[in-house]
C-alpha cells in the first residue's frame, strides 16, 4: 500500500473519533509545550546568570572583613572594621594583582528638587569602573584629584538617574546626599541585574574619600568595608589569592596559627556555582517536563490498546481483502504518530506562547533556541513511534479468521 | 516476492487430507481440549465451476471455507490455490493470495464503516499497490456494473442489506481475482434480494467464468449451483449434482 494512501487512512480514522483524537493529543500539547516553556526558562535562567556574570568583571576577589570560619557577621580582635585603604594600596602592588578597588557604602536619601530616592550610595576610586569593566553613558568619572580633594562629585546609576531626573539631563546638576549636595558629573550605561538578583542600575557612585570623611562618619578615617580585587589573568587566581591572603595576615600581624580576620572570595569560584545552580535548575526543569510527555505517551498507547480491540473486525476485513501485517501495522503506527506530531506541532506553539506570556507577566529572561524546539519535536515523534509500535504490533499479529470473528 | 504465477493445467483448486483441530482451554483453564472440526477432507474444484458446500451448523462447512480463503492454515493434509502449495507461503504471500486471487462475499457483508461505498470497493486496490486515482476509477467502474453507480457516496449504514452485499461482491471483483468465496451471501437478505445476488453470482460464473464457491444452509439457493459438496461432522458425505 503506497505511503500517501496509508497517510490518509490514518487521518481518516483519527476524524471519525474527533473527541478522543483531541483528549488524546491534549495529553501530547501538554506534554510538548511544558517542555519548550520549561526550557525557555531554564535557558533563560542560564542566560540571566551568565550575563550577571559578565556584567561582574572578570578575574575578580572580593576581600570582607571578618572570618569565614565563624561567619562573615563576626570581626577580627582588632575592631568593626579591619581593612584600610592602605590595605588597599598595598595589595595593588601585588605582582599577579592588576588593580583593587576599595569601597564603602551603604543606603542614603538622595533629593532633587522634590524627588526622593532611597538608593545604595558607594563611595569608589575610579578603578572601580576598570574593574567591573562599566563605562559611562555620558559625563565624566571623577579624577584622582577629586579622590585626593574628597570632591562633592557624584556618577549615577541609570535607575537612580531617571527617578531623580526623569527626562533631564543631570549632568552639571545639583543633587544631596544627606543633605550634602553633589555635582553630577557622570552617569553609567546600563548594567542590569546582578548575581544576587539586585539592580546594579539603581546606584549612585561618590570617591571613596569623600565618603568617608563626609557621609558615612566612619569610626576611622581610612576604613573601607570591603575591596574588589582584579587578577592580571584566569590563571593568576589562585597565586594572586595566596598573595592577597598573605600580605593581609602580615599587615595585620596574625600570627601563625592564628584565625584571618577577613576573608578573600574568589567571584569565579561564586559564579561557577551559579552557573551550575542555573544548570541544574535548567535540567531539572526539562525533566520535570519530560515526566508529563511520558505521561502522555502512556495515554495515546492507551487509546491506541483500545482502538485496536474495537476495530478487530476492521483489521480482519482488511487482512481478508489484502492488507498485509505491515500494512496493518503501518496504519495503526502512523495513526499514533500523526497524533504526537500534530499535538507536538500546537504544544511547541503553546510553549512559546506561554514562554512569552511568562517573560511579560513576571519580567524574566525567557529563552527559546531552535535547538529546543527541534528538541521537542523529536521527542515528540519519538513518543509516537514507541508507545504507538505496541499496539501496532499487537493488531499485525492478529490472525485473519479469529480478528473476522470478533464481535 | 511477486505474485506466484498461476502454474497452469489441473484444477483450480485442490485440497488432501485436510484436518482442522482447535484446541480450547477447557473450563478451568489449565488443559486444553481438542476438537477435530474437518477429517480428511480431499477436493477439486476446476475453474469455471459453481460449488455450494452445504451442511448443518458445526459441519465444518465455515472451517473448510477458512482454509480455502486462506484465511486460516490447516493442521494438516494440503492445499493448492492455483498449483501453489498454500503451506508453503508467507504470510505476506498469503496476504497477496487473498488480495489477487480470491474475493470474499460475507453473511454480514463485513464493509469498512464510515467508509463510502467507492473507497470499500477500491480498498484491495490500494493494498496492491494502486494509486488512490486508480483505484477510485476502477472501483466506479465495478459500482456502475453492479448498478450502485448513484450510490458510489454513500456509507455502507446508508443502504440496503442488498445495497450493501452489492457493494460487497464489487470488492471482491475489483482485482479481478478467478476465484469468489462466498460465506452465507444471502443469509442476512430477503428472499426476493437473494435471487437478486445470486444471479449476479450465476452471471459472474457463467459470462466471465469466475470459479465461484458458496456456503449455504438454504436448498433453493443451493440449488442455483452445478455442483453440491455436503459436509457432515467434518467429512465429505456427498460431491457432486445437486439435488442429493
Amino acid at each position: 500500500m503506497n505511503p500517501l494512501a496509508i497517510i490518509g487512512e490514518a487521518l481518516r480514522a483519527l476524524r471519525l473519533n474527533r473527541l478522543r483524537t483531541g483528549l488524546t493529543m491534549l495529553g501530547m500539547i501538554i506534554g510538548v509545550a511544558a517542555v519548550v516553556l520549561m526550557l525557555a526558562v531554564g535557558q533563560g535562567a542560564q542566560t540571566a546568570v551568565n550575563q550577571a556574570i559578565s556584567s561582574m568583571g572578570s578575574n575578580l576577589f572580593i576581600v570582607i572583613p571578618g572570618a569565614t570560619s565563624s561567619g562573615v557577621l563576626r570581626s577580627g580582635a582588632g575592631g568593626v572594621q579591619t581593612l584600610t585603604m592602605a590595605d588597599a594600596q598595598a595589595i595593588t602592588h601585588l605582582p599577579s594583582v592588576k588593580a583593587t578597588a576599595p569601597l564603602l557604602g551603604s543606603t542614603a536619601q538622595i533629593n532633587h528638587g522634590a524627588n526622593n530616592w532611597s538608593t545604595s550610595v558607594t563611595g569608589v576610586t575610579p578603578d572601580f569602573f576598570r574593574i567591573r569593566d562599566w563605562p559611562l553613558e555620558r559625563g565624566a568619572f571623577f579624577t584622582e584629584t577629586d579622590l585626593r580633594a574628597a570632591a562633592r562629585a557624584a556618577i549615577l546609576g541609570q535607575v537612580s538617574a531617571e527617578n531623580l531626573f526623569g527626562t533631564d539631563d543631570p549632568i552639571g546638576r545639583t543633587i544631596r546626599i544627606q543633605n550634602s549636595p553633589f555635582t553630577v558629573v557622570g552617569i553609567l550605561a546600563p548594567k542590569g541585574r546582578g548575581l544576587d538578583g539586585n539592580d546594579q542600575d539603581d546606584a549612585v557612585f561618590i570617591p571613596i574619600t569623600t565618603g568617608q570623611r563626609q557621609i558615612f562618619g566612619t569610626q576611622f578615617p581610612d576604613t573601607i568595608r570591603f575591596m574588589m580585587i582584579q587578577a592580571v589573568s584566569a590563571e593568576a587566581m589562585d597565586e594572586a589569592e595566596r598573595e592577597i591572603n598573605q600580605l593581609l595576615r602580615q599587615r595585620h600581624r596574625i600570627t601563625e596559627g592564628a584565625e584571618n580576620d577577613f576573608t578573600v572570595r574568589n567571584m569565579a569560584a561564586i559564579a561557577a556555582v551559579a552557573t551550575g545552580a542555573a544548570r541544574i535548575m535548567s535540567i531539572t526543569l526539562g525533566s520535570i517536563a519530560s515526566i508529563s510527555l511520558l505521561v502522555g505517551g502512556i495515554g495515546i498507547m492507551n487509546i491506541m490498546l483500545v482502538s485496536v480491540t474495537e476495530r478487530t473486525r476492521e483489521i480482519g476485513i482488511r487482512m481478508a481483502i489484502g492488507a498485509n501485517r505491515r500494512a496493518i501495522l503501518a496504519q495503526f503506527l502512523l495513526e499514533a504518530m500523526v497524533i504526537c506530531i500534530l499535538g507536538g506541532l500546537i504544544g511547541i506553539a503553546l510553549g512559546i506562547g506561554g514562554a512569552w506570556a511568562v517573560s511579560m507577566a513576571l519580567d524574566m529572561v525567557v529563552v527559546i533556541t531552535l535547538g529546543t524546539v527541534l528538541l521537542a519535536f523529536t521527542f515528540a515523534s519519538a513518543v509516537g513511534i514507541f508507545f504507538g509500535f505496541y499496539p501496532a504490533k499487537k493488531a499485525a499479529a492478529l490472525r485473519p479468521v479469529e480478528a473476522l470473528r470478533y464481535e | 516476492m511477486t505474485h506466484p504465477a498461476p502454474i497452469p493445467g489441473g484444477p483450480l483448486i485442490r485440497t488432501r487430507d485436510l484436518c482442522k483441530i482447535y484446541s480450547l482451554q477447557d473450563g478451568t483453564g489449565d488443559d486444553t481440549v481438542d476438537t477435530q472440526v474437518l477429517f480428511d477432507v480431499s477436493l477439486a474444484i476446476d475453474r469455471g465451476e459453481f460449488v455450494a458446500i452445504m451442511g448443518h451448523s458445526g459441519s465444518g462447512k465455515s472451517t473448510l471455507m477458512n482454509l480455502l480463503g486462506c484465511l486460516d492454515t490447516p493442521t494438516s493434509g494440503h492445499y493448492w490455490l492455483e498449483g501453489h502449495d498454500i503451506a508453503a507461503l508467507s504470510d505476506d504471500d498469503l496476504a497477496r493470495v487473498r488480495n489477487r486471487s480470491i474475493g470474499f462475499v460475507f453473511q454480514g457483508f463485513n464493509l469498512l464503516r464510515r467508509m463510502t461505498a467507492l473507497d470499500n470497493v477500491a480498498a484491495p486496490l490500494l493494498y496492491a499497490g494502486s494509486t488512490r486515482a486508480q483505484a477510485r476509477s476502477r472501483a466506479r467502474e465495478l459500482l456502475e456494473r453492479t448498478g450502485l453507480g448513484r450510490f458510489a457516496a454513500h456509507q455502507p449504514t446508508q443502504l440496503s442489506g442488498g445495497q450493501q452485499q452489492r457493494v460487497a461482491i464489487s470488492r471482491a471483483l475489483v482485482n479481478n481475482p478467478p476465484l469468489i468465496l462466498a460465506d452465507e451471501p444471502t443469509g442476512n437478505l430477503d428472499t426476493q434480494t437473494s435471487h437478486e445476488i445470486m444471479a449476479i453470482f450465476e452471471q459472474l460464473n457463467r459470462e466471465e467464468g469466475i470459479t465461484v464457491v458458496l456456503v449455504t444452509h438454504e436448498d433453493d439457493i443451493a440449488a442455483r449451483a452445478r455442483r453440491l459438496i455436503r459436509l457432515q461432522d467434518g467429512r465429505v458425505v456427498h460431491d457432486g449434482g445437486i439435488g442429493a
